[in-house]
């Protein structure tokens, strides 16, 4: 597979550490009054989807960024790549 | 009818007419009082022992398409109980005592090999955690050997252990573990089940599930609705698509595995091997192929087919121990889905909606546990208890931090 980097243009996917489904990025409120159970939630279920999933790569062989990447897990084809800060930042985070 | 060598000589001599199907193609009927989703290994054993041990009389299993195209029908095929925890060991181990009477129990040759397993040990400190899980076998009953270099090289001539980077400095044998013919194992336990009266239904695809005031009345499926009092799910790979219709979420991610096979050689290689510092395992079978296989491409997938780093990874492996093996051609590699948790435990439960089951999260290990998982699925499903080897395959334990993390890897699917 090959990731198109928004930086540094296509780059084999052998460089990169999947980290799993994107909506990792938005971690609970840990003063919410359930936040056990929200962490529950976050740390340990998905939604492991047939189609097209969106999910974290990490560049660790190239400059260490994070990636959201939409790809389908039908046919591993990928539709979107963007910098995970950009995403966050388009959330409204600071960071 | 019975098969016996008997039989085999009598159909010999009287050109093969006798035979009949090894099971009946039904129709489904409105009701059942089981419906098992999936027909793989894990789904025949279920209804098999849901009729023989415990006198279900109306047991129906759906699989999509046909018997055995699953992962029962794409593993490597290697079954062992060499598991440390005791939220493990003892359930595998068990596995591991019923295919050894499986053959005479559902009277179908699964070519149940105890050719024994050898994890090779490339540190010191491995050879310390290798000796710890030893003891954790013979602790609970199961058979276990730590062997030298000395006795390895002996043993196994062809082994490279001076390789400059990872050495071989011992091992862990387990010689009751082996290889057993996969799609045999299919093939008997539907042959089994079904002359025990389970209607055995393929082509017939859970579409849905008919839910109602949080109990679960049937299943929709692409050949009608079907009522079943108990609802089994038992679908491995396709576990989160098939619980998403009951709006569930599960600790699992879905992963793809390759597995390879070379050309036929003469026999090479006695019992199955593993490589202890990359992720390789490999063992020959009875046709004279190599079977081997190594990790997960390592992202989610539901296409059934791999990617090349990992084709090259695993024949890094191969030559890192098996350096006799550079001249041979790979014939065939093919991947399954695997239905990885998030410790890299199985899951064999009730759901929180009524008579809803939930088997699944077996990673790529659950081709070694189809006969207690099949026993202790059907036994959940019969007396709503859970086996006593199977307490801890619990929905609850990642809320309560009862993880049975054999790895210590954490909730990261793709690596256990
Ligand atoms: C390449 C590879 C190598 C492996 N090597 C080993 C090994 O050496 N040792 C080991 O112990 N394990 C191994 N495994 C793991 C093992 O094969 C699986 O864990 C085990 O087979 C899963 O259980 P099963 O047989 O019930 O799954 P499957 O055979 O996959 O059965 C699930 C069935 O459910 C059906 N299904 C899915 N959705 C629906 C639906 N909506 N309605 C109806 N039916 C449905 C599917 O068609 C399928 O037939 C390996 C797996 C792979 C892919």
């Amino acid at each position: 597979m090959i990731i198109n980097h928004p930086i540094l243009g296509p780059r084999d996917s052998a460089e990169f550490t999947y980290m799993g489904d994107a909506a990792l990025l938005d971690r609970p409120d840990w003063q919410a009054k359930d936040a056990l159970l929200q962490f529950v939630d976050y740390g340990y279920l998905r939604d492991n989807p047939a189609g097209p999933h969106i999910e974290l790569w990490y560049h660790e062989q190239g400059d260490r960024s994070f990636l959201v990447v939409t790809r389908d897990t039908t046919t591993h084809q990928i539709s979107s790549v963007k910098l995970a800060s950009d995403v966050a930042r388009g959330r409204g985070r600071s960071k | 009818m019975r098969y016996s060598g008997l039989r085999v000589l009598k159909e010999a001599l009287t050109g093969h007419k006798g035979w009949k199907p090894a099971w009946r193609d039904v129709a489904p009927q409105a009701h059942y009082d089981y419906i098992v989703i999936g027909g793989g290994g894990h789904g025949l054993a279920t209804a098999y022992y849901l009729a023989r041990n415990h006198g279900a009389k109306r047991v129906a299993v759906l699989e999509k398409g046909w018997i055995g195209g699953g992962n029962v029908g794409r593993n490597t095929t290697i079954v062992r109980s060499n598991y440390l925890l005791d939220g493990n060991e003892p359930f595998y181990e068990h596995s591991l005592k019923l295919w050894e009477g499986l053959e005479q129990d559902i009277n179908y040759n699964a070519m149940i090999s105890q050719r024994g397993i050898l994890n090779l040990v490339h540190s010191d400190a491995q050879r310390d955690a290798f000796t710890r899980r030893g003891n954790a076998m013979i602790l609970n009953g199961a058979d276990a050997d730590l062997l030298s270099t000395e006795t390895i090289q002996k043993r196994y001539p062809f082994l490279n252990v001076n390789n400059a980077r990872f050495p071989i400095k011992g091992g862990l044998a387990q010689y009751r573990g082996g290889t057993v013919r996969h799609d045999a194992v299919a093939w008997g336990y539907a042959r089994a089940a079904d002359q025990l009266g389970v209607d055995i239904i393929q082509n017939c695809e859970v579409t849905g599930f008919r839910i109602e005031g949080g109990k679960c009345l049937g299943v929709e499926t692409n050949r009608g609705y079907i009522k079943g009092d108990k609802v089994a799910s038992c679908v491995a790979g396709s576990s989160g698509r098939l619980m998403a219709k009951a709006s569930m979420r599960l600790p699992i991610e879905s992963h793809v595995l390759q597995a390879f096979v070379s050309e036929g050689l003469k026999p090479v290689l006695p019992g199955v091997i593993t490589f202890g510092a990359g992720h390789f395992y490999c063992s020959q079978s009875d046709k004279g192929g190599l079977v081997f296989g190594g990790d997960l491409d390592g992202y989610n997938s539901y296409a059934q087919r791999g990617n090349l780093p990992v084709v090259e990874d695993v024949c890094e492996g191969a030559m890192a121990i098996f350096p006799m093996l550079g001249r041979v051609r790979l014939l065939r590699m093919w991947g399954g889905i695997m239905d990885m948790s998030m410790d890299g435990s199985p899951i064999i439960d009730h759901t929180h909606i009524e008579s809803l089951y939930f088997n699944g999260g077996w990673c790529y290990g659950g081709f070694k546990a189809t006969p207690a998982s099949g026993w202790c699925y059907a036994h959940l499903l019969a007396t709503d208890t859970p086996h006593e080897f199977a307490t801890a395959f619990r929905f609850d334990r990642f809320a309560k931090g009862q993880m049975i993390d054999e790895k210590g890897m954490g909730n990261n699917p793709q690596l256990h």
